[in-house]
């Protein structure tokens, strides 16, 4: 990393996504297939404007989106064990890994970065789905151990937002491991007293959705994501019926006592801003007078 | 009757032969105790060259052999005063995780263990040993309770993994089981884990986040099943075989990971071939795992499981020629 990318934070004005497209460019919506013009869709943080079907986004993005005045430092993830087993299926892990990273301009499924929302110190450890899948290998779990680690040196909010397939089979027994090891960092932010928020987005199934994901002090999910252990069709496999209408989506976990909240992409910065000062301010001037 | 696996079939075959020389009885023509001598030499020499050289494919298979030593077996043989415990208090009981209490070696503990049952009727009771949330509710019931009484806890695995169905995901599979690891990481008693099946991903881990995790000698234990990664892999479930070479699955390879601390040798030709000898050796190397945790203060022991997870792959880092910044 150069000099000036660690001096030069990203601005609010870059907008929630890099604008590499040009702005005539029309996206289809997966959802419901009507045309969307690309500048449209980035300015409502990619969401469809015709039935608010939310588009994954990027850390990166997730960052910009949430922090104040789009202004976060990222952290250095440390280097990990990357191909355990020397695990080759069609293609050699090894391969795979360096040609993702070559390709999406990414080094893992995982960033994490500190700054501010609402003036509160905050650590956001945010997945990149386009990484594999955001699946949880080695470098994720540690990923989470790092932000958790910064939250308590920092005194800061831990806020995790996942966007992944599950475990990074590739790794073997060791994407498993990262199951314990992302709940020992919840456990660590928690021992400090530290507030611990999920937002869960489209999607967070198996040992994601089974680990940390599921441990929040407070858990908000994006509208419509997909949120399970067992994935739709492992279900359909195994029980050889069609599943209802809904199933494991976000509304349907707060149905069912999973979440605390569904919240819309553009309210996300404020609902967030709002649980971490009642947790983190719980005794601010504006409350003494009004009592 | 033994249920022979296909690679058996030598086995089955030399079996086969001495049980006929032992009906014929003795005739004049024929020493028959030393032809079956004989026979049984060879036979012995089979098995040990058999399963001393199981490929992991084949391991798989043993792990889910139907006459091996389930979850009660074990608890009957190895705990006195076995008392179950049912129920997660919030929605029901669930027979694919058995739980009580008992003792063992004469020191009361806690036993948790995933049930796959044995004939068709009770493996549809303990649902093939796929747990649903209120079975990983009720563990972490009983793992707080033993806790608080200062109980140590053993944890049985062997299961296919929890069980993907709509009532289950309804329930809350994915939180049951985060919670359930967080569970195992917050106790205080000594937990020790050995998986004597099948050990199936976030379904086992669940039970399996322990100060020691052991594993029987044709154990597998796997982040998906083989017919699962190949199927999403290699888009076919026919390459199984090739995946459960490269998953590393195995107890020998498990322990040279450092991912379980011990392996119990089975009994000539696998586990099912001698049951009680299987469970005397696990009985054994349980009790030899948990003598020296009894003596650690409870907070050393839990900082020192968490360690133990936090540390797993991080020793490698430094063999594969990139500086740690841990
Ligand atoms: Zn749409």
């Amino acid at each position: 990393m150069s000099w000036l990318t660690t001096l030069i934070r990203p601005k609010i004005s870059d907008s929630a996504v890099k604008s590499e497209v040009p702005d005539n460019l029309w996206h289809k919506c997966a959802s419901c297939s009507n045309m969307i013009f690309h500048k449209d869709l980035t300015a409502n943080l990619l969401v469809c404007h015709h039935c608010q079907h939310h588009m994954r986004i990027g850390a990166e993005e997730r960052f910009t989106l949430l922090f104040d005045e789009g202004q976060w430092n990222k952290v250095e993830l440390p280097k990990v064990w990357s191909d355990p087993l020397k695990f080759k299926d069609k293609k050699r892990y090894a391969d795979r890994l360096r040609e993702t990273r070559n390709s999406k301009k990414l080094q893992e499924a995982i960033q994490v970065a500190v700054g501010k929302i609402g003036g509160i110190t905050c650590v956001i450890a945010a997945f990149d789905f386009d990484f594999m899948g955001g699946s949880m290998g080695m470098a994720v779990g540690e990923g989470l151990l790092t932000a958790a680690r910064q939250a308590v040196a920092h005194n800061a909010a831990l806020i995790a937002i996942p966007a992944s397939g599950g475990a990074r089979m590739q790794e073997g027994i060791l994407s498993l491991m990262q199951m314990p090891r992302t709940t020992i960092a919840v456990q660590q932010v928690r021992e400090a007293h530290l507030p611990y928020i999920v937002i869960l987005t489209d999607p967070t199934t198996g040992g994601v959705s089974a680990s940390f994901a599921m441990l929040g002090d407070v858990t908000i999910a994006e509208p419509n994501a997909l949120i399970c252990f067992a994935g739709p069709r492992v279900i359909e496999e195994t029980i050889r019926e069609k599943l209802p209408e809904g199933f494991q989506r976000s509304e349907y976990l707060l149905e069912h006592g999973m979440v605390d909240m569904v919240v819309h992409r553009k309210d996300l910065r404020a609902r967030l801003t709002t649980v971490l000062q009642l947790i983190m301010l719980p005794n601010s001037p504006q409350l003494k007078k009004r009592a | 009757m033994l249920t022979y696996l296909d690679f058996e079939k030598p086995l089955a075959e030399l079996e086969g032969k001495i049980e006929e020389l032992r009906h014929l009885g003795d005739s004049a023509e024929i020493d028959i105790a030393s032809e079956v001598e004989k026979l049984q030499a060879k036979l012995d020499k089979t098995l040990k060259t058999t399963y001393a050289n199981l490929t992991p494919w084949q391991k798989v298979l043993v792990a889910r052999h139907p006459d091996r030593p389930r979850c009660m077996d074990y608890i009957n043989r190895l705990i006195e005063d076995f008392t179950p415990l049912a129920g997660d208090r919030q929605f029901g009981e669930d027979a694919a995780i058995i739980g009580g209490m008992g003792r063992f070696h004469g020191r009361s503990v806690m036993v948790i263990g995933q049930e796959r049952g044995r004939d068709t009727a009770s493996r549809v009771k303990h649902n093939f040993g796929m747990p649903r949330p209120e079975g990983y509710r009720k563990a972490q019931r009983l793992m707080k309770m033993a806790d608080r009484f200062n109980l140590p806890i053993l944890t049985l695995v062997d299961t296919p993994g929890a069980f993907p169905g709509i009532d289950a995901e309804a329930r809350g599979q994915a939180e049951a089981i985060a919670s359930s690891v967080d569970v195992c990481l917050s106790i205080r008693v000594p937990l020790i884990t050995i998986v004597i099946g099948e050990g199936g991903s976030g379904g086992a881990i669940a039970l399996a986040t322990a100060d020691s995790v052991l594993m029987m000698e044709h154990a597998v234990y796997s982040v998906i099943s083989p017919e699962g990664c190949a199927s999403i892999l290699w888009g076919t479930a026919e390459q199984s075989k090739e995946a459960a070479e490269v998953m590393k699955i195995t107890a020998q390879d498990l322990k040279k990971m450092g991912i379980i601390d011990g392996i119990v040798n089975e009994p000539l030709g696998g586990a099912h071939r001698d049951h009680a000898a299987a469970i005397e050796a696990a009985g054994n190397e349980l009790w030899d795992q948990l003598v020296p945790l009894l003596r650690l203060p409870g907070e050393d022991r839990r900082l020192r499981r968490r360690h133990k997870f936090m540390d797993m792959g991080r020793q490698e880092v430094g063999r594969v020629g990139s500086k740690s910044a841990a």
